[in-house]
């Protein structure tokens, strides 16, 4: 017996009981289906993270200070010991390109009855072409205003809007820990959502910060700085680069054993967000594939009814001449069409979910959903050895019939 | 043994006259097990039929008639004893063997007919050219559904024919494949005495005309006596024949 004519002889079978047929399939339909629509989420929120975080740049490298180390307890991240020279001093590096030294801090921020709470960044002239950022409106801090410490603030897109509306906020003031600052400039909207909106920020000159909004660490006489961002010519000369920042800093920080600063680059941020979201993907995947195994339960339990209810015309193939392989091959095509087609019809609709999210914004930042090559192919060979281990007992159970039990089965 | 012996005396063709015989089944015994206990179906049977009977096998129920049809159909191997099936040994044969012989050297006809529901006629007899791996089934199968009357029936369904019909197709499937023997077991015990004679008049043909060899199991004398021969069985023995 060949494959076409078992292929027929199941598809007859099958067709003979229509409903059950579909009702088992849909069992692999709806594991199939989750597990594409799963993987196409996953992969589409893992594209969106990715472009976001590539479009800052992948050139840049973030000195932040380090671990500090205080009769012999060790405070991660609490050093405080990068300062404007600092960055000064990174600026003959080679291949670096641009240092905007920068001090975080949380602010309330207040315009007559609108108020928002907002990041705040202390930054010099150069964090615009340093991040790529770009202004939408108005100036950005200048160099006078560092030095006058001027009460000046430019305002993220999220923000002015929260507070403005549509108005135009250059020239209006507004309200920060209860001093008046003057709005200069807005920056261009950029979306994103969570850690990575930068929107809801805020930027005021780094020596205002330092002195009137953030209480100020100093060091050595010095304010310091939350991050150095450092941009560099070539993400590709990235190492050297960071070879040699290391060992400015080291020297000037008279370091001896352990650094009181590290260095990340925009590409370390790239791949852990890539990781943590792959793990997701995966996760979201597995718990679908579950539903994928319940499936091929249903179409183990069916085959097993199946092979009861079809036992006399086993036993009348078997008397006719059929072997053991061939009903074996008769039952497991069964199986296997059944997960296959329901396998197909799956993926199908897999996709149609994918499609009907894609496009849905989450937070600022637009979902692409992506259904790969690598999940259908997954899925197709997922349920099709679904179908053929969940077939392979009542298979075999069908097979086994002794010809005369079988025929004298009422 | 004793009983085997006797079996073997009482048989009046002897098992080494094997010229032209279809079967030759030398003292053969079936023991079934239940259990602890050990039934004897067959009690040491010794059978020949040659090419071109037409025989019929009776007894009553319980006799051991139905096991020594499934030892003779190849869907049962005997305890002990030789059966030669047109010269060749099955008695030792495996599973996947025997449903080989089945399918080329025997033509099943059932009382209750056991053709595949939802499955046409001409489907149904093509069937056994299906696991004989045969390309032209499909003109064989016509051709033997013409041969028992039903070339206009080809694409009717079991359920859209009439007993008699049914148990026509069921025929023609055993013909189809050529085979050795026809092995019908009370192939007129769920048929009115009308179609019953015509199924009878058929094998009656089919042994005459094409000189098949037929092998009637019943308990019908009517039946019975439109064989050239009878074979008697009871409690596993063979009583004449």
């Amino acid at each position: 017996m060949n494959v076409s004519e078992s292929i027929r002889i199941a598809l007859r079978s099958l067709y003979a009981n229509k409903l059950r047929a579909m009702l088992t399939m849909l069992g692999i339909i709806i594991g199939v289906m989750a597990v594409i629509a799963m993987l196409s989420i996953g992969r589409g929120a893992q594209a969106a993270i990715t472009a976001q975080i590539q479009s800052i740049g992948t050139n840049l490298l973030f000195v932040r200070p380090g671990s500090v180390r205080q009769e012999g307890v060790r405070t991660a991240g609490s050093a405080t010991t990068l300062t404007l020279e600092d960055g000064d001093a990174l600026r003959g590096v080679v291949n670096v390109v641009g240092i905007a030294p920068q001090i975080d801090g949380g602010v309330q921020i207040a315009n007559l009855g609108n108020n928002s709470n907002a990041r705040l960044l202390g930054v010099t002239p150069e964090f615009l072409d340093v991040m790529n950022y770009s202004l939408a409106n108005g100036d950005f801090i200048s160099a006078s205003a560092i030095t006058a410490r001027s009460a000046v603030v430019v305002l993220g897109a999220g923000i002015a809007q929260t507070l403005f509306d549509t108005g135009d906020p250059v020239g209006q003031t507004v309200r920060m820990n209860n001093q008046t600052f003057r709005v200069i400039g807005v920056m261009e909207a950029k979306g994103g959502s969570g850690f990575l909106n930068v929107d809801n920020q805020v930027y005021v000159p780094f020596t205002t910060a330092a002195s009137r909004l953030t209480g100020g660490d100093r060091f050595r006489g010095q304010n310091t700085a939350s991050v150095i961002n450092v941009k560099i010519t070539d993400p590709n000369l990235q190492e050297s680069v960071v070879q040699d920042i290391s060992d400015i800093l080291r020297d000037r920080h008279h370091v001896l054993f352990d650094d009181d600063f590290t260095i990340q680059s925009q590409q370390d941020i790239l791949n852990t967000a890539n990781q943590i979201t792959g793990v997701l993907t995966i996760f979201l995947g597995g718990i679908a594939a579950i539903s994928l195994v319940v499936g091929g339960i249903g179409i183990m339990n069916i085959m097993l009814v199946s092979v009861t209810e079809r036992t006399r015309e086993i036993g009348i193939r078997k008397a006719i001449g059929a072997r053991k392989k061939d009903i074996l091959t008769q039952f497991l095509t069964e199986a296997i069409i059944l997960s296959a087609s329901g396998g197909i019809i799956g993926i199908l609709f897999g996709a149609l979910i994918a499609r009907l999210i894609s496009g849905f914004s989450f937070g600022g930042s637009t979902l692409n959903t992506v259904v790969d090559l690598d999940s259908v192919i997954l899925a197709v060979v997922f349920s099709v050895g679904v179908g053929l281990f969940f077939g392979i007992y009542p298979a075999n159970r069908a097979a086994g019939l002794h010809p005369i039990d079988a025929l004298r089965y009422e | 043994m004793f009983r085997a012996s006797a079996g073997k005396a009482r048989n009046s063709l002897p098992p080494d006259d094997n010229m032209a015989a279809v079967i030759d089944i030398r003292n053969v015994t079936k023991i079934y097990k239940m259990g602890e206990l050990d039934v004897p179906a067959l009690n040491g049977v010794t059978v020949t039929i040659h090419a071109g009977e037409m025989v019929a096998i009776i007894g009553p129920s319980g006799s051991g008639k139905s096991t020594l049809m499934n030892v003779i159909g190849c869907l049962d191997s005997p305890t002990s004893g030789d059966y030669f099936l047109d010269g060749i040994q099955v008695s030792t044969m495996t599973d996947d063997q025997l449903a080989a012989i089945r399918n080329k050297k025997i033509g099943f006809v059932f009382q209750t007919f056991n053709l595949l529901s939802r499955t046409t006629a001409l489907d149904n007899v093509e069937l056994p050219m299906v696991y004989a791996g045969a390309k032209d089934g499909r003109e064989r199968a016509l051709g033997a559904l013409q041969s028992v009357g039903l070339g206009d029936r080809t694409h009717h369904r079991p359920n859209e024919l009439s007993g008699g019909q049914q148990q026509r197709v069921a025929i023609a499937r055993a013909l189809v494949n050529s085979p050795s023997i026809i092995l019908a077991d009370e192939p007129t015990g769920n048929l009115d005495s009308k179609s019953g004679a015509e199924i009878m008049g058929i094998f009656k043909r089919l042994n005459q005309e094409q000189g098949l060899t037929v092998v009637l199991v019943t308990h019908d004398l009517t039946v019975a006596g439109l064989a050239q021969r009878t074979i008697h069985i009871r409690d596993g023995v063979i009583v004449n024949a």
